[in-house]
C-alpha cells in the first residue's frame, strides 16, 4: 500500500479506537467515585494566592477564601 | 557580561537589517528591514546607556508589569482594529471612501486584512497573552518563569503586529486568510511563540498548586495548537532572501484544505479555547463563586479539542475537495454543539444563586452576554456547516454576520470584562474609575452587535436568495450588481453598529486610563481593629 492509503487505514482504525477510548477514559476519570471533593478543591484554585506566590507546595497562606468560596 | 552579548547581537541585527534594506527586492521588504534596523539600533542604545547600572534585586512576587503593558496594548489595538473595521464597512456602503489618492494602500482590499489581523491577533492576541500571564501565575501560585522572557514575548509580539500590518498596506501578503503575513514575519512569530510556550509551561512546571487549573489547560491547548497550525500552514519557499514574496509548498486543493484546517482551528483554538481559558478564570472570580461543575469543565475541554480539529472542511463545500472530507467536517461541526453548549452552560450556571449580581454589576453583565453570544454563534456555526444550508449562506454576508456575533459578542465582551476586572487589581486601586461608564460601554457594544448581526443576516440571506433565483425559463433573475445595490441599507446599518462598538471601546480606554491614574488607591490590608 502507498503511504497515503496505509496512513489513512491506520487513522480510521487504530487511531480512531485509541482516541475514542482515551475520551471515554477521561469521562470515567472525571466521574470516578470519590472525586467530588478533589474537584471542589480544584474549582477553588482561583480563590487562593491572589496577591503573592506560595512559598511551598502546601502553603495555605492567602487561602482564607478557600472555605468561604462556596457560600 | 550578558549585556556585552546583547550589544553584539543588537548591533549585528541592525547591520544585517541595513544590508537587507539596501538589497531589498520590493518596498514592503525594504520598509520592514528599516523597521528591524531601527528596533535593533534602539535596543543597542538602550543597553549601552544601561551599562554598569545596578540591576534591581530579584522580585519574588507576581510579575504584573508585563500584564499591565498587555492591558494597555489590548486597549490600543482594540480601538485601532474596531476603527479599521468601521472604516472598511463604510467603504463598502460608500465606495468613494476608497480615496483616489490612497489607491493601492488604503483601499478595501488592503485594509480588510489589516482589520482582521488587528482585531484577532493584535487585540485578541494581546488579551490572551496578558490574561494568560495573569491567570497562570495566580492559579499556579508561582511567579512567571524566565524573567524577562515574558517581556520578549510582549515586545516581540508587538513587532510581529507592526510588520504584519505595514506589510498588508504595502502589498506583502501570501493570500491566505488570517495567515497573510509573509515568510520572514511568520518565522519571527514562530520564535516569539516558542518563547511564549516556554514561559507558560515553565510557570506551570514551577506551580505550587498540585492540580493544573482548567483555565491553564485551555490556554496551553491554544498555545500548542496555534504553534502547530502556524508551522504547517505557512510552509513556503521564499523567492529571494531579500524579498517578501514566497511560494507555498502545497498546491491546489491540498493547499485549500491546509488553509481551512488552519483557518477553522484559528477560530477553534485562538478565538475559542484561549478565550474559554479567560472565561474559566474571570467569570468565577467576578461572580465570586467557583465554576458550576469542574467535572463538566474537564469533559468540555477534551471534547472541544477532540472535535474542533476536524471541522475545517466545512469551509470548502461544493469545491474540488472530495465529498467525504466535506461530510466529515460537517458531522464534526454538528457534534461540536455538545462541548460548546456544555461550556456555555458551565459558564452561565456559575452564576446560579448569584443572579442578582446581573442587576448591580455591569462587568458580570458583560461576561454573561459574552457567554450568551458564545452559545448563539456556536449554535449558528454548525447550522451553516450543513451542506444544504451552506449552499445558501456561503460567500454571503451571513458568514460575516456569524463571525462578528462571535468576535464582537463572545471575544470582545469577555475581553472587556477581563480588562475591567484586571485594571483596578493591576494598578492597585480600590475600584474602577466609573461603573456608569462600564454600563455605557456595555449598552453601546450590545446595541452595536445587534445592529451588526441583524443587518448581516438580512443582507446575507437576501443575497443568497437573489443569487439562486431563476425565472420560468431557468435563467438567473439578478445580476451581481443588483445584489450590491439591494444591500446598501444593510451596509449603512452595519457601519452604524460598528461605530457604536468603537465608541464603547473608546469609553473603555478612558475608563481604564482614569482607573490607573486617578481612582482611589487600595488601602493597605486592613488589620481587624476592635470596635471601640
Amino acid at each position: 500500500m502507498d503511504t497515503y492509503s496505509s496512513m489513512r487505514a491506520f487513522a480510521d482504525s487504530w487511531a480512531l479506537l485509541a482516541l475514542t477510548l482515551f475520551f471515554l477514559g477521561v469521562i470515567v476519570w472525571a466521574f470516578r467515585p470519590g472525586s467530588a471533593s478533589k474537584h471542589n478543591d480544584s474549582a477553588n484554585i482561583p480563590f487562593r494566592h491572589e496577591d503573592k506566590p506560595a512559598r511551598s507546595l502546601d502553603d495555605d497562606e492567602g487561602a482564607t477564601s478557600k472555605k468561604e468560596a462556596r457560600t | 557580561m550578558s549585556d556585552y552579548v546583547k550589544i553584539a547581537v543588537y548591533g549585528a541585527v541592525a547591520v544585517f537589517a541595513a544590508i537587507a534594506a539596501s538589497y531589498a527586492r520590493d518596498m514592503a521588504f525594504q520598509v520592514h528591514a528599516v523597521i528591524v534596523m531601527l528596533v535593533g539600533a534602539g535596543l543597542l542604545l538602550m543597553t549601552l546607556r544601561g551599562l554598569g547600572r545596578v540591576k534591581p534585586a530579584h522580585d519574588d512576587g507576581y510579575m504584573d508589569d508585563v500584564v499591565r503593558a498587555g492591558v494597555i496594548a489590548t486597549c490600543f489595538w482594540g480601538v485601532v482594529g474596531f476603527s479599521a473595521g468601521t472604516f472598511i464597512a463604510s467603504q463598502l456602503a460608500f465606495p468613494s471612501l476608497n480615496f483616489e489618492w490612497a489607491q493601492g494602500y488604503a483601499n478595501f482590499g488592503r485594509l480588510r486584512p489589516l482589520h482582521t489581523s488587528a482585531v484577532i491577533f493584535a487585540f485578541g492576541g494581546n488579551a490572551l497573552i496578558a490574561t494568560s500571564f495573569y491567570v497562570v501565575q495566580r492559579t499556579s501560585a508561582a511567579r512567571l518563569w524566565g524573567g524577562n522572557t515574558a517581556w520578549f514575548v510582549f515586545w516581540g509580539y508587538q513587532l510581529f503586529i507592526v510588520l504584519a500590518a505595514s506589510g498588508y498596506l504595502l502589498g506583502a501578503t501570501q493570500s491566505k486568510e488570517y495567515a497573510e503575513p509573509e515568510w520572514y514575519v511568520d518565522a519571527w512569530l514562530t520564535v516569539v511563540w516558542m518563547a511564549y510556550l516556554a514561559v507558560f509551561l515553565g510557570t506551570i512546571v514551577r506551580r505550587k498548586e498540585p492540580h493544573i487549573y482548567v483555565a491553564n489547560w485551555f490556554y496551553l491547548s491554544f498555545i500548542v495548537t496555534v504553534a502547530m497550525l502556524h508551522l504547517v500552514n505557512n510552509l513556503s519557499v521564499p523567492v529571494s532572501i531579500f524579498g517578501s514574496k514566497s511560494v507555498q509548498v502545497f498546491a491546489g486543493v491540498q493547499d485549500a484544505m491546509t488553509q481551512w484546517w488552519y483557518g477553522h482551528n484559528a477560530v477553534g483554538f485562538f478565538l475559542t479555547a484561549g478565550f474559554l481559558g479567560m472565561m474559566y478564570y474571570f467569570v468565577p472570580k467576578q461572580a465570586e463563586r467557583p465554576v458550576y461543575s469542574y467535572k463538566l469543565s474537564i469533559i468540555h475541554f477534551w471534547a472541544l479539542i477532540f472535535l474542533y480539529i476536524w471541522a475545517g472542511p466545512h469551509h470548502l463545500h461544493y469545491t474540488a475537495l472530495p465529498d467525504w472530507a466535506g461530510t466529515l467536517g460537517m458531522v464534526f461541526s454538528i457534534m461540536l454543539w455538545m462541548p460548546s453548549w456544555g461550556g456555555m452552560i458551565n459558564g452561565l450556571m456559575t452564576l446560579s444563586g448569584a443572579w442578582d449580581k446581573l442587576r448591580t454589576d455591569p462587568i458580570i453583565r458583560m461576561m454573561v452576554v459574552s457567554v450568551g453570544f458564545y452559545g448563539m454563534s456556536t449554535f449558528e456555526g454548525p447550522v451553516m456547516a450543513i451542506r444544504s444550508v451552506n449552499s445558501l449562506s456561503h460567500y454571503t454576508d451571513w458568514t460575516i454576520g456569524h463571525v462578528h456575533s462571535g468576535a464582537l459578542g463572545w471575544n470582545g465582551m469577555i475581553t472587556f470584562g477581563a480588562l475591567y476586572f484586571l485594571a483596578p487589581r493591576l494598578w492597585n486601586k480600590e475600584r474602577l474609575y466609573s461603573l456608569t461608564l462600564v454600563s455605557w460601554h456595555f449598552w453601546l457594544a450590545t446595541i452595536g452587535i445587534v445592529l451588526y448581526a441583524a443587518s448581516m443576516w438580512v443582507s446575507g440571506i437576501m443575497e443568497g436568495l437573489m443569487w439562486r433565483e431563476v425565472d420560468a425559463q431557468g435563467f438567473l433573475v439578478n445580476s451581481f450588481a443588483d445584489t450590491v445595490a439591494a444591500k446598501f441599507p444593510m451596509y449603512v446599518v452595519r457601519a452604524l453598529g460598528g461605530g457604536l462598538y468603537v465608541t464603547g471601546g473608546l469609553i473603555m480606554c478612558y475608563n481604564i486610563w482614569k482607573t490607573a491614574t486617578s481612582a482611589p488607591a487600595k488601602s493597605p490590608a486592613s488589620v481587624a481593629a476592635p470596635a471601640e
